[in-house]
């Protein structure tokens, strides 16, 4: 087809996500039960939701200062200072935008210049990648290694390292693995980060989905802050996905170059999302701890689910996935993942559409209730001793 | 424990399997506190929340707003006894203001409601006032929203 000539050849380049096709086979059947979510299962707290409902009927519906209302910085401000000990300006150091996915993208705009290199330790999050080619850089794949519960260390990091290497960018706890990395672990990628002078870009969106510890924020280390474009936002926690709300924190020149591509291309976040917001960090933390109490539950009953049918996993600390090993069933990760849902109607997500280094392995959202992850197990096991 | 009861109360149909992958016990741990809980009558009873009206039954529940007279040395409790014994009668709750109980009541029409009102409670010593309320509809019940649309709209695989 002509129009095909007229693409960008790099828009052109990036390949289709590895999600799609499980997508569209699991849309199809009727009785699916899906581990392949990446998003939570609860709706957004009423208290949340109602003071939207409250802001419209009073009328807030125009555009808000681009870096977002201020109420908002001052809120996401007083938070970071209040659970990190780290101090943003709410005028020069903080912009809200449309969930992370826009952060990331304007981050990477802002810092790379065509031919600059990131770092990306894998399995990571789909966007990275094709984000950061469509902002003219050149993505580089560092695997993380499972016998190191898919943390990310110098060592593995400074064979990539180039004289064009930018940035690193980072998302603890992980998507897809659920992996988190401790102090120690983050410390060490700070003294590399700094031997290197790279900007460090820390998606930390599921921070608050830390179990049986404390998040560390990326930022709050010494000496990280300036470096550091750090992103955050109110999906995961809050269970606010479709709010599409997020924002990032750095240094006056990152932030501020920042602000310049969104109001040109985005101009504010939504004041819905952002009165929505405003609500979420004044009040909605009681309702987050619950909720997080509920994924953490799941996780440790389908942690035990998989290692009772032989599916090694490590166990995942953070976010609200698990990443089994299945390589004992003999099949890849999309043979695997083909197969089951195909056999079983269990829809998950191959590890390899997180990175090559995600082969053997799938993601599985236990952003579900009990119920459903006790029937997906059933019949995972069923398929285990079937398909032979 | 307390985690316990908390599952159990949203879901008693939890396995004791369930329970122990969840709380990071052994299912004798499990077996062995619940049988405790239920021993101390912390744990009444495991029942379903049901809406009956749905089912097709024609249930009337009637809320009643009870005036005492409080006797010497036991109170209002020998009297609010003479009351919940019955099995019309569904909970009992002692007030403070206007009035002294509150009594739920179930029956099978108004009449049969009303009728056990003025027969059964009304007569009884001590009893100075009766207020019956009708219930029309119930939206909410035990913190589970009756008529809730609970489908999941997100997508079936999303990154």
């Amino acid at each position: 087809m002509m129009w095909q000539d007229k693409l960008s050849s790099s828009v052109k380049s990036v390949a289709p996500s590895g999600i799609r096709k499980f997508f569209d086979i699991a849309a199809k059947m009727q009785d699916v039960i899906s581990l392949g979510v990446g998003e939570p299962d609860f709706v957004t707290p009423w208290s949340i939701r109602e003071s939207c409902v409250y802001s419209l009927e009073r009328g807030y519906t125009s555009y808000t200062a681009n870096r977002g209302m201020l109420k908002l910085r001052e809120e996401i401000a007083r938070h970071y200072v209040e659970k990190f000990n780290v101090a943003y300006d709410v005028d020069t150091e903080i912009l809200v935008t449309v969930g992370v996915s826009e952060a990331l993208d304007l981050a990477l705009r802002a810092i790379l210049n065509p031919g600059d290199e990131v770092l990306i330790p894998e399995p990571c999050y789909v966007s990275y990648q094709a984000c950061t080619f469509m902002a003219n850089g050149v993505p580089v794949s560092v695997p993380a290694k499972i016998e190191n519960e898919f943390r990310i260390t110098p060592e593995e990091l400074e064979p990539f390292v180039t004289p064009k290497t930018k940035a690193i960018l980072i998302g603890y706890p992980n998507n897809p693995t659920g992996a988190i990395m401790e102090r120690e672990d983050l410390l060490k990628i700070a003294d590399f980060a700094e031997a290197h002078d790279l900007i460090v870009i820390s998606d930390e969106i599921y921070g608050d989905l830390t179990y049986g510890g404390v998040h560390e924020c990326f930022s709050a280390l010494p000496k990280m802050r300036d470096r550091t474009i750090l992103l955050n936002g109110f999906s995961k926690a809050y269970a606010m996905t479709g709010w599409r709300i997020g924002y990032a924190l750095s240094n006056p020149d990152f932030i501020g170059a920042m602000t310049k591509i969104h109001q040109y291309t985005i101009l504010c976040a939504p004041i819905t999302a952002q009165m929505a917001a405003i609500e979420a960090l004044k009040r909605g933390e009681k309702y987050m701890k619950k909720m997080v109490a509920d994924y953490d539950r799941r996780r440790r009953l389908i942690y035990d689910g998989f290692k009772t049918l032989g599916l090694d996993s490590f166990e995942p600390k953070g976010a609200f996935y698990i990443f089994p090993n299945i390589t004992a069933s003999g099949l890849t990760s999309e043979d695997f993942a083909e197969k089951l849902i195909q056999a079983e109607h269990v829809a998950l997500v191959p590890g390899t559409a997180f990175g090559k280094c995600g082969a053997g392995h799938v993601r599985c959202s236990y952003a579900t209730s009990v119920d459903k992850i006790s029937e997906a197990l059933n019949r995972i096991e069923h398929f285990l001793k079937n398909h032979h | 424990m307390k985690e316990i009861l908390e599952l159990l109360e949203h879901n008693a149909r939890l396995s004791t399997g369930e329970l122990a992958s969840m709380l990071q016990k052994s299912e004798y741990e499990i077996e062995k506190e619940i049988a405790v809980l239920e021993k101390e009558k912390i744990i009444l009873s495991y029942g379903a929340l049901i809406n009956w009206e749905k089912f097709g039954d024609d249930v009337v529940t009637a809320i009643i707003e009870i005036n005492l007279t409080p006797q010497r040395e036991v109170g209002f409790d020998a009297i609010a006894e003479r009351i919940y014994r019955f099995d019309e009668v569904r909970t009992v709750y002692l007030m403070s203001g206007n009035f002294d109980l509150l009594v739920i009541i179930e029956g099978k029409s108004l009449k049969d409601v009303a009728n056990f009102v003025a027969t059964r409670l009304a007569p009884i010593e001590g009893v100075t006032q009766t207020r019956s309320h009708f219930m029309l509809k119930a939206y909410k019940k035990d913190g589970v929203i009756m008529e809730d649309e609970d489908s999941d709209r997100r997508l079936v695989v999303a990154p």
